[in-house]
């Protein structure tokens, strides 16, 4: 908070806060194509079959309809990591796969055509846990994947990417143990996002080889290149990111929705549209991995993590396509919140006959910690330990080290977050209130406080590469060019923050290119937290780079040396002697200033949330209410005080928080449907159910940014679902094991309904 | 959200409607340019008329994504067909800035002020169904706020923002949320 800034750390309005708030943001499913045609998906009501015969005939004659397509129609284009998954198989995997692709004029008219395609099934045994689908004699998905495991590893993080965490000496590590805990610990409620707008896709197809296609995603860019490789290389790909309407992570994994539309507008030579309904977007898009974890860890008494073994099974449901990324990032953020010299951690990512997993709000961290933090709390009660006395010793120091996802060790050299979690710790009151392990905070009646704890951060603020240009116009005006769609964040506005410090412009003279990959440099998008470090620095250096050349520029018509001149409002003028000015235009009316940015990955830096929350349990009816939150991070400067506190008071939804109160895709085990998919029966927070929040917010430079700043947002979500089981144990003075914490699972663990929770302990 | 009782008057072959201060008439019939009996007044706000400040979530009644006013009173336009809406006065996103002077709407302004929005999917129906309360009751408590919008469904949880925006506009200054 040394440097007093024009723009940055100020609460200054969103570019497009007025569009938002008069309807004018215009979606996908809110822009106009002529001719447009309508693609809906005929999905299979079977988990696991082949399809022996598909009769179209029916389908093809109904006024309106224009195409249909099956797997014998369309060419041989794949996803998936590996890339085994055939975009239309003549096998589905899950009740909701794709059978058949349908155009038509209508709607309506598609959506009955579906209902005219004839199908018949050779039904397959279909497999719905991971462990069971490993053992041999199970039903196999892939030819290619025998016993259902995923290859290991992904190409995108190199050919050493992280598939397991091995280091020291665990054996020894055990022996110098004081306590050691083990036992089987799982996040399988698959917790969905569901961001209100649906994934989609417009696709315009032009022979012989480019398609166009208007994309709902938060990486638009990305999906240019994504799509480039599903269709065989053998595509020119462009991309129009629109805003988007939510994402989560989630619309990364839109290549389903992206393929069935360019296959639909390859066989007509019409745009067609596909936006799945709300039933689509729950039961046949991307929930997160099943997590569950059967391991090891030993103590000392002072909180030293002495040996961590066993392994993570990893349930991706029907294929995989980033889930060897997520399990690379999880392995790599695990060692961020626990220092500990003997590491054996294996993994397995296994497929089974659901709806896939892959890219949700957070990337495997969160999935593997509300696994592996129930374990570490068993060993915290034998020896009595404060778990806040234990995140501060144990979370990630200067001069730490860590394998990331690439495999490679690196030495952290970010910011100390003791700190911010004491002075979080302060401001929720956590020592007056803790009174021990599995004992509620306060008593009234059947009513019982609780207090927990969570901790998450990710290595992840500098990863992935980004550009952008900064062009300067005669005018005095800036425009940036970088691939960024709005989802949310307020991003787009806040690179225009940014540039506009960097260069002294009023914002009203900043403005930015819409997300079109054909006139944007490369951008991989905001995934994670690097949005502010990654994309942010981009942007600082294009507009960097156009100062300086619009200063060596002028400098000669001001006498000067370039360094001895400033920019402010769109004038040049020397510095100390302001008399000598001269104005953009300067430049000419015939000339522009195109200043380039690059940013390269960076792993040794991290962001940290330690998220405090209190619960009442009602032990009479067992239901379970959040009373307070506190969360507390140290985010180097604060960018945009309004929209940094929008992406941390969403660490309730959005699979976060609530995931361990009530959010859960119920999936029935027995026929493979899930069965809350649609928004009733899928539970959300409403406005009647708000708990208080409290974000203590740090600000220690981060000297390594031109504005000292790190990103936090996709970590909000992910300390409070460990936070609210440890709350909810305490307070019932019985260890819980399962997301949600439902009254049904507190009641068993009461004792008050029978059914026994999943085994755990400490010895 | 009760939908005020008009006579359904689908076998006259004609619909009228107010929208946004401006008279509409349709044919009603399956035609692309007519209303189909079976259209949503959501449908038929966004495809026919083509105004897509109104938004579609759930297609279920269960967000609050598609609430417009009709009389003053919020509706789920996802759940109303146009042929029950006979002379109503309907009132979208579009239409809630002074048509005159385009000065935005209280609500809106406050909304832009306070950030009260992320992605903004739901903005419009959040403005909307904070308006229909507004209507009723100028000056609400804070808990008549939440309880107005218990049925709106936002992700991003921008539920405190919008909160506060409402509760400046309702004249109370809005205290801690």
């Amino acid at each position: 908070m040394s440097e007093e800034y024009r723009f940055i750390g100020k609460s200054t309005r969103r570019k497009d806060a007025t569009e938002v708030v008069t309807g004018a943001t215009r979606y996908l499913n809110d822009v106009k194509f002529n001719d447009l045609l309508h693609g809906k998906v005929l999905r299979s009501p079977h988990p696991h079959a082949i399809i022996k015969t598909i009769d179209k005939s029916r389908a093809e004659q109904l006024p309106g309809v224009k195409v249909v397509l099956t797997w014998e129609d369309v060419p041989d284009w794949k996803a998936g990591t590996p890339r085994i998954l055939s975009v239309l198989d003549r096998k589905v995997r899950f009740v909701g796969d794709v059978v058949a692709l349908v155009a038509a004029t209508s709607e309506e008219i598609a959506k009955q055509a579906c209902g005219l395609i004839q199908v018949e099934y050779e039904l397959l045994p279909a497999v719905f846990d991971a462990e069971e689908a490993m053992k041999p004699g199970a039903p196999q998905l892939y030819d290619e994947q025998p016993g259902n495991i995923a290859t290991p590893g992904t190409s995108a993080f190199g050919p050493k990417s992280l598939k397991y965490v091995v280091m020291g000496d665990v054996e020894q590590g055990f022996r110098e143990a004081d306590v050691i805990s083990e036992g089987t610990f799982g996040y399988e409620n698959i917790p969905n996002p569901i961001p209100p707008e649906p994934p989609g896709a417009v696709a315009v197809w032009e022979e012989p080889d480019r398609v166009s296609l208007w994309v709902s995603n938060q990486a638009s860019y990305l999906d240019k290149i994504l799509m480039y490789h599903v269709f065989g290389k053998k595509v020119e790909v462009r991309t129009h990111g629109l805003a988007c309407g939510g994402s989560f992570g989630t619309k990364i994994m839109s290549w389903p929705v992206q393929t069935y539309a360019t296959l639909l507008s390859r066989a007509t030579g019409r745009p067609v549209k596909v936006v799945f309904s709300k039933e689509e977007h729950i039961a046949a898009f991307v929930l997160r991995p099943g997590s569950r974890m059967q391991a090891r860890v030993g103590m000392k008494r002072d909180g030293t993590v002495t040996a961590i073994s066993g392994r993570w099974l990893v349930d991706t449901g029907y294929y995989s396509s980033t889930t060897q990324a997520q399990v690379a990032v999880g392995c790599g953020e695990i060692q961020l919140m626990t220092r500990c010299a003997n590491w054996d951690l294996q993994t397995d990512i296994v497929y089974t006959n659901r709806s896939a997993s892959g890219c949700v709000r957070g990337f495997g961290g969160q999935e593997l910690k509300c696994s592996f933090i129930p374990l570490l709390c068993q060993a915290m009660e034998k020896i009595n330990l404060d778990p806040v006395e234990f995140i501060k010793k144990n979370y990630v120091k200067p001069g730490d080290g860590y394998f990331w996802r690439d495999g490679a060790w690196y030495v952290y050299r970010g910011i100390d977050y003791s700190d911010a979690m004491e002075r979080g710790a302060e401001q929720f009151g956590w020592k007056k209130q803790w009174q021990g392990w599995l004992r509620p905070s306060a008593t009234a009646g059947a009513k019982r406080r609780g207090i927990g704890v969570g901790v998450h951060g990710n290595a992840d603020i500098g990863e992935d590469s980004s550009e952008a240009w900064v062009r300067l116009n005669p005018d005095g005006t800036a425009l940036l060019y970088s691939c960024i769609t709005e989802h949310g964040t307020g991003q787009r506005s806040n690179y225009l923050k940014m540039v506009a410090e960097v260069l002294q412009l009023p914002l009203e003279r900043v403005s930015i290119t819409p997300a079109d990959s054909l006139i944007n440099p490369f951008e991989y998008g905001p995934f994670g937290s690097r949005g502010t470090y990654a994309i942010g620095s981009a942007a600082i250096a294009a507009a960097e780079d156009a100062r300086r050349q619009i200063l060596e520029l002028v400098a000669p018509r001001l006498d000067a040396q370039p360094e001895e001149l400033e920019t402010v409002d769109g004038i040049i003028f020397v510095r100390g002697n302001p008399e000598k000015r001269i104005k953009w235009g300067a430049m000419g009316y015939d000339r522009t200033i195109m200043g380039y940015g690059r940013f390269d990955p960076d792993f040794t830096l991290a962001n940290c949330m330690t998220t405090f929350v209190e619960v009442e349990v009602d032990t009479e009816t067992g239901k379970v209410d959040l009373l307070r939150v506190v969360n507390t991070t140290d985010v180097g400067q604060i960018i945009d005080p309004p929209g940094l506190e929008g992406q941390l008071n969403g660490c309730l939804g959005s699979s976060g928080i609530d995931s361990a109160l009530f959010e859960e895709t119920v999936f029935d085990t027995s026929t493979g449907h899930i069965l809350n998919a649609n928004l009733i029966d899928y539970k959300w927070r409403t406005f009647s159910e708000l708990p208080s929040i409290d974000n203590v917010v740090m600000e220690t430079a981060v000297a390594s940014h031109r504005f000292k700043a790190i990103g936090v947002g996709e970590v909000a979500t992910s300390p409070g679902p460990m936070a609210i089981l440890m709350a909810v144990s305490n307070a019932i003075g019985v260890w819980l094991h399962e997301y949600p914490t439902t009254p049904e699972r507190v009641l068993k663990a009461l004792g008050k309904v029978p059914g026994k929770s999943r085994a755990g302990g400490a010895a | 959200m009760a939908i005020q009782k008009k006579k359904v008057t689908a076998n006259s072959g004609r619909i009228s409607l107010l929208v946004n201060g401006k008279p509409v008439e349709f044919e009603i019939g399956s035609l692309p340019h007519q209303v189909d009996t079976s259209h949503t007044l959501a449908h038929t706000l966004r495809e026919t008329l083509g105004m897509t400040g109104t938004k579609v979530t759930c297609d279920n009644g269960a967000c609050g994504s598609c609430t417009v006013l009709i009389d003053g009173k919020a509706i789920l336009s996802c759940m109303t067909l146009t042929v029950e809406c006979q002379e109503g006065s309907i009132t979208t996103i579009e239409g809630l800035r002074n048509a005159d002077s385009g000065e935005l709407d209280p609500l809106q302004q406050s909304f832009i002020d306070h950030t009260a929005f992320q992605c903004g999917f739901c903005t419009p129906g959040m403005i909307l169904s904070a308006k229909a309360l507004l209507n009723e009751n100028p000056s609400p408590a804070e808990e008549d706020v939440k309880e107005a919008l218990s049925g709106n469904f936002c992700r991003c949880i921008s539920h405190y923002q919008v909160l506060r925006a409402v509760m400046a506009v309702a004249g109370r200054g809005g205290g801690h949320v």
